[in-house]
């Protein structure tokens, strides 16, 4: 319960941040992608302000035995290199390009923009099920 | 207010990226977990077989939404243009979603939790996402589609 209330209360300053940083909008996000047209660099700026609070929260993370509220932390793994994080990095990559989403920023334009929001998702889970069903 | 870009929002930027770095630290000391969107919207749609307890995937995921609706409110709207046609957004979101489950992550998980926990596999991700977003774009611009 507590956790699942941490977590909404997570979603939502994530989905603020989304929201007032302008990475919710897909043609600025074409913008910051579009090196050779009007370039603009507001995404720069949202990528620097979320590594601030991220990088003390690392720092601070190495000196504690366990989360707050759960037993342990499960992070990923950090060296492993391969085709499949290259490949999977490219096709993201492009798709990010194509639509000016990821899937933080869509989810989030839910309550902004509903009906292009849900179109991008419905294609988007689509690929995470062609993903779980057709690699192994 | 930037010099030379008069589209850019630098203090908007700044401090909505600072709202989702304070989210992912959330949880990451709290809940001791990866704030991946990508990763959570797959579990909490039961898209993923392993990962964060059902619960928590779907109080994040629908905290996205709300969050923005309390700005949206907030400050009279949001601005958002998307493209045109419904195309970009089907084919846009395919390709992310595939890409996404196979390169473990997005620009949330790989791109601000993992470039700042200096992970090489997420400086790799974000750097070949990055690189392929700008091709992508340029190329829709040297085609004339932009």
């Amino acid at each position: 319960m507590k956790q699942t209330a941490i977590a909404l209360a997570a979603g939502l300053i994530f989905g603020a941040g989304l929201a007032i940083s302008g990475m919710a909008d897909p043609q600025r996000v074409q913008a910051f992608l579009d090196l050779f047209g009007a370039w603009d660099p507001t995404l720069a700026f949202v990528m620097g302000g979320a590594m601030i609070p991220m990088a003390l929260a690392w720092r601070v993370q190495r000196r504690m035995a366990a989360p707050l509220t759960v037993s342990r932390f499960d992070l990923p793994g950090t060296t492993k290199i391969d085709r499949r994080l290259a490949i999977g990095a490219l096709i993201f990559g492009a798709g990010w390009g194509i639509g000016g989403l990821c899937p933080g920023p869509a989810i989030a334009d839910l309550a902004i923009a509903p009906a292009p929001a849900a179109m991008f998702i419905a294609a988007m889970l689509a690929g995470m099920a062609v993903h779980k069903f057709a690699v192994r | 207010m930037l010099p030379g870009f008069p589209d850019a929002m630098p203090l908007q930027g700044l401090a909505g990226g600072l709202m989702i770095g304070l989210s992912a630290a959330i949880m990451l000391l709290a809940l001791g977990r990866i704030a991946g969107v990508s990763g959570l919207a797959a579990r909490a749609t039961g898209l993923a077989a392993s990962g964060a307890p059902r619960s928590v995937a779907i109080a994040f995921i629908l905290g996205l939404p709300l969050g923005a609706l309390l700005v949206s409110v907030l400050v009279g709207g949001v601005e958002t243009t998307f493209p045109a046609s419904p195309w970009p957004l089907l084919i846009g979101g395919l390709l992310v979603g595939f890409g996404t489950r196979l390169g473990s992550g997005c620009t949330s998980g790989h791109g601000v939790c993992g470039m700042s926990r200096l992970s090489p596999r997420s400086l790799f991700a974000t750097a070949m996402f990055m690189a392929a977003g700008f091709i992508t774009v340029g190329l829709l611009r040297a085609g004339g589609l932009l």
